[in-house]
């Protein structure tokens, strides 16, 4: 059971969220996406070992999404951070991520 | 009594216990175990073993037990697969051993044993394999019968169950004496601690040692530590309980055994067992470590057992192991047991130990004590049967073989030890790697990955000095951590204890004939009947991966996880394919450490308390009518209303002709409906429907599909459009939650700009959908104030007015195909609204219906249900609703993807109608479809999507998706040959007013 800090409600146990799979996915432009791209945006993820940037939604209270760095090995989670906001450094980020 | 000493051990001798095992009566003490009792009167025989039926004993005095399982009990509260060695006795407890019939000492599967030739490793997969079928009529009931460890009871458990939750700074896991000491050391610097141990006393191996901690014996120690424990405040110290996971982030878990230790006297309205849910801080290890058995010939014998169980036997319960044992060790620590054994009156017929040159520093005194001592030798062969009789011990010649030097010795006990394994089955749980020492042969804690340290045996520090010490230490550092005292340990208590000495690895002893030759079987894994020629076999079979290898003999796959077996399997495996053991590699373990009960995990959600249940406002009066509910995720919805003696038929076809002739009701409050406001409100339903809702004005309403980015349909429903920026869509029941997280997740994360606010709605309005040809009728008469006729309120639109004295939204939309309104009250005045309609609708024949006629109606009518017709593959084209898919939209989700190849495909699966040839054959749901008669294996092109009688058409009519379907109109196919390939003929999928002439009434 991971332990979540989300933003509004502090460190919750994970069965409150739902899990968003990884995050900064823009959906990308339909008009000028080739079938290729479209289909990575849809299926491909990176699947790192190490640091991943992913969205959690947390689902039995506040309801609002948010993004999170956490270690895969570890199941550390680094980092708490808004929708919208860039990917901040974490330790081992350029080693590890990918 | 036989065996049980005069005096001495940790037993009450004033409270007496009557117990029967095996059918036979016995007595014990207060204190003790089934196990300590049963060998106290000289019982080793408990069980037979999985697959051969041998004889089996008890091996170990704990939660590694892996062969002295008993079924508990009898009746609704009989429990399966425990561990004798952990069944604390009570007055009138009955037992039986598991795998024997009818007894263990008389077993008529044992011939099992003498086909051994036939059950080699791998022999599930090798034995069963064709055909297929007769693995669910004839191999699997066999295996069960014979195999099948024990019985499940068939009643309802009459027992109760509950959990906590619950924070501590720091969980110590084990009350040894390093465990102890952590705690003690913990809580003096004032953190909040939590100790968990899975006996009944804490002391761990203290228990059955004579070793001393500060002057007094061992457990009296521990007796007092546990009292310092309970006088501080921020302490919790949990006995009987096993702590048997540990997941992410610190999150453990823990089996509390309450009552189980006092049988019938168990208080009433105590629950039986407890899961505890702990979150911690820091985590101190101090689980301990097994002794691990040797691997000889027929090591499995009753009457063969560990060195330590044998000493705790001893010293914990008074009980001598038999009347004449022999030690076979390849270490000095064991030493340690005979002397015991020999300083209570007990008789060591010999000491064998493996290592040419032992330099144990108690040696000397057996031998003046008169035991034998055979160094550079092993036991060769074991003989006796249902006990072990005599051993044949054989000099060994130093190079794996032996020298020919024999000699028999009789005794009926044979004492094992090949060193301890460290207990690591939480550190590995936790995702903490592990580490090999060659030296002595053991995995140790390496690094870990969560906030944890590990103290005493489990972390390779066997001696009871520097358990105390490392406990004291990490307990102090974990509090530490946790923000109480400065990390400084209390002085450890001086101990009088000898040290752990040394010890030679020695993987598998040579029987008199070669390995796998002769009936002589090398037990690795005691619970599985996994020998060290399974294991070689393995390897010689090309298997090289350990958990290929463990899969494939199923070595440490039972109850046991392998406790005493998987080390020994390991370096045997390792040795067949010439590698070390690190090379080779360890398997992971997972939870549960020991077994636990479903009751304990399933609390109290069980019953009604499972899941919530949610009712409609009208729930009541469903229930005074008799209705068949259908549960539609946690909703209880009317499913049909029985009259007089109709069956589930005759009550759907009357509420049928009811809604296409008169008048019917439904309890539609279930609909998920979703308030959407902003300014935005419009641009979010353009991008998330298919079709084009800025077009919509305000007091109509438009059906729409919602599709994912990936084309595919996965939910549909009407939305209204209350005002400029204000909307009310209604989704599929089950689906509510699920639409308005999507919505959420595209406005949070894709499209914050936007400005909407989207409120479930869902249990502020009742709603009933009134339809069929009198419903305008029914509704004049509750909605003087309203004009209804189809010019002033057209189809797909919304007027707000008084319905029954009450303020409410009514709908001109249909799910049936007939005139129908769909009334929105308020959700207390639902009743209120069902009761009027009743009774203005009475003159017209009005009739509640269920959802199964809905669902007849709408099949009839052609209206798909999404998760019916649809599966997660089917885009709007393949349902042929590309009327719905907007041309002008710019972009919205799903419009991309249909652009791929795939979407374009003639032969993508298409809703169809189906018409059997004979109209009164309804295909199953699910009915596969195939191209012609024939002998399978046939391809499929379809299937049947949602199939019933219909009552309006007085024949049966089906829903299909078939490949390429819409094309093949006209044509015959087949139902799958389970229906004796039913011919039946594609159709468009509407089957009752196409044009649509019935909605207006
Ligand atoms: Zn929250």
């Amino acid at each position: 059971m991971l332990w979540i800090d989300c933003p509004w409600c502090g460190a919750r146990p994970e069965s409150e969220f739902r899990y968003g799979g990884e995050a900064h996915i823009a959906r990308p432009d339909p008009a000028t996406t080739d079938d290729a791209g479209w289909g990575d945006y849809l299926f491909m993820r990176s699947n790192p070992k190490g640091v991943h940037a992913e969205r959690w939604m947390h689902r039995e209270g506040c309801r609002r999404w948010f993004n999170a760095l956490r270690d895969t090995v570890s199941n550390d989670v680094l980092t708490i951070y808004p929708m919208g906001t860039p990917r901040p450094d974490a330790p081992g980020d350029e080693a590890e991520g990918g | 009594m036989r065996f049980r000493l005069k005096e001495g051990g940790r037993i009450d001798r004033a409270q007496r216990l009557r117990f029967t095992f095996n059918g036979r009566s016995y007595e014990g003490y207060a204190g003790d175990t089934l196990a300590s009792a049963l060998i106290a009167s000289g019982t080793h025989l408990t069980s037979r073993s999985f697959k051969y039926h041998r004889p089996r004993g008890i091996l170990t005095a704990g939660a590694e037990e892996p062969s002295a399982l008993v079924q508990l009990g009898e009746g609704a509260r009989t429990e399966p697969n425990l561990r004798a060695t952990q069944v604390e006795l009570y007055d009138g407890l009955t037992a039986a051993g598991v795998n024997a019939w009818p007894s263990a000492n008389c077993d008529l599967a044992a011939w099992t044993g003498r086909l051994a030739p036939l059950f080699p490793a791998g022999f599930y997969y090798k034995t069963f394999l064709w055909p297929a079928s007769f693995w669910k009529s004839l191999y699997e009931p066999a295996i069960r019968r014979m195999a099948g460890l024990g019985r499940a009871p068939e009643a309802p458990d009459p027992d109760s169950y509950d959990k906590m939750n619950i924070h501590c700074d720091v969980l110590v896991v084990g009350g040894g004496p390093a465990g102890i000491s952590a705690a003690l050391a913990a809580g003096e610097a004032g953190a909040r601690v939590m100790l968990v141990d899975d006996e009944a006393t804490l002391g761990g191996a203290l228990v059955g040692l004579r070793h001393r901690v500060d002057g007094v014996d061992g457990a009296a120690w521990a007796q007092a530590a546990a009292g310092r424990l309970a006088a501080m405040e921020e302490v919790r110290v949990l006995t009987r309980t096993t702590l048997f996971g540990y997941y992410d982030h610190n999150s453990l878990s823990a089996f509390e055994r309450r009552t189980d230790h006092l049988g019938p006297g168990a208080p009433a309205g105590t629950s039986r067992q407890r899961l505890w849910n702990i979150k911690a801080g820091r985590v101190v290890l101090a689980t301990g470590a097994h002794e691990r058995p040797l691997v000889f010939a027929d090591n499995d014998r009753p009457g063969i057992l560990l060195a330590s169980a044998a000493q705790r036997y001893l010293n914990q319960y008074a009980a001598l192991p038999g009347e004449r044992a022999v030690l076979f060790t390849n270490n000095d620590a064991a030493y340690e047991v005979a002397h015991d054994i020999v300083e209570a009156g007990g008789t060591v017929g010999a000491v064998v130990d493996c290592r040419p040159e032992p330099a144990a520093p108690l040696a000397p005194a057996l031998k003046e004590a008169g035991v034998a001592l055979h160094t550079g030798s092993a036991i060769a062969a074991t003989h006796g049967t249902k006990r072990v009789r005599s051993v044949t011990v054989a000099k060994l010649d130093g190079d794996g073989g032996l020298s020919g030097e024999q000699y028999r010795i009789f005794c009926d006990s044979v004492l094992v030890s090949g060193g301890w394994n460290p207990a690591v089955h939480l550190f590995s749980q936790s995702a903490g790697k592990l580490t090999y020492e060659e030296a002595r042969g053991i995995f140790l804690p390496g690094t870990a990955t969560q906030a944890l340290e590990v103290a005493g045996a489990a972390n390779g520090s066997f001696g009871l000095a520097a358990c105390l010490a490392e406990g004291a230490a990490i307990g102090a550092r974990a509090a530490e951590a946790a923000g109480f005292g400065d990390g400084t340990p209390p002085p450890a208590p001086p101990v009088e204890a000898p040290e752990p000495g040394a010890i030679t690895p020695y993987w598998l002893a040579p029987g008199l004939k070669p390995l796998g030759h002769g009936k002589a079987k090398h037990m690795v894994d005691h619970q599985d009947d996994v020998t060290a020629a399974d294991i070689r076999l393995a390897a010689r079979e090309g298997f090289r991966s350990v958990e290929h290898v463990k899969r494939y003999t199923t070595v440490g796959m039972g109850t046991d996880q392998g406790k005493t077996a998987n080390v020994n399997g390991l370096a045997i495996l390792a040795d067949a394919l010439g590698k070390t053991v690190p090379e080779v590699g360890f398997t992971t373990y997972r939870p549960p450490y020991t077994p636990v009960t479903f009751g304990a995990l399933a609390g109290r959600d069980t019953g009604a308390l499972m899941d919530p249940v949610r009712r409609t406002a009208m729930h009541v009066w469903h229930e005074a009518a008799g209705t068949v509910f259908e549960p539609v995720g946690q909703w209880h919805r009317p499913w049909w209303y029985p009259k007089r003696r109709d069956d589930k038929h005759a009550a759907v076809a009357r509420e049928c002709r009811a809604v296409r002739e008169a008048a019917g009701i439904l309890d539609a409050s279930t609909l998920g409906k979703i308030d959407i406001k902003g300014p935005d409100a419009t641009t979010l339903l353009d991008m998330v429907y298919t079709n084009a809702f800025s077009t919509l004005k305000v007091g109509r309403v438009r059906y729409g599909l919602m599709c994912g980015d990936d084309g595919m349909v996965f939910d549909d429903g009407t939305t209204a459009r209350l005002g400029e920026n204000h909307y009310l869509m209604t989704t599929t029941t089950g689906n509510a939650a699920h639409v308005l997280e999507w919505l959420e997740e595209w406005l949070q994360t894709e499209w914050p700009e936007l400005k909407v606010y989207c409120t479930s709605v869902t249990e502020q309005w009742a709603t009933v959908a009134l339809a069929g040809p009198r419903a305008r009728d029914v509704l004049a008469a509750l909605a003087p104030e309203m004009a209804l006729d189809a010019h002033s309120f057209p189809f797909m639109s919304v007027k707000e007015g008084v319905v029954a004295g009450v303020n409410a939204r009514v709908f001109r939309i249909s799910f049936t195909g007939e005139l129908s309104f769909e009334i929105n009250v308020p959700w207390s005045h639902g009743r209120r609204l069902w009761d009027a309609l009743m009774e203005a609708g009475a003159e017209h024949g009005i009739t509640p219906y269920g959802t199964e006629a809905m669902h007849v109606l709408r099949a009839e009518r052609g209206f798909i249900i999404v998760g019916q017709e649809t599966d997660g593959t089917t885009t709007p084209h393949d349902l042929g609703m590309d009327w719905i898919v907007s041309k002008k939209k710019a972009d919205f989700l799903g419009k991309r993807a249909w652009n791929r190849e795939d979407s374009r495909r003639e032969d993508r699966k298409q809703l169809v109608g189906i018409l059997t040839d004979d109209p009164k054959k309804v295909l199953p749901e699910g009915t596969q479809l195939v191209d012609k008669r024939g002998q399978p294996p046939i391809p499929m092109i379809g299937h049947v999507t949602s199939s019933y009688a219909s009552p309006t058409l007085g024949r049966s009519i089906a829903l299909a998706l078939v490949k390429g379907g819409r094309a093949r109109k006209g044509e015959t196919i087949y139902a799958a040959p389970e229906t004796g390939f039913l011919p039946c003929k594609i159709t468009e999928p509407v089957f009752y007013d196409s044009e649509g002439a019935k909605r207006d009434g």
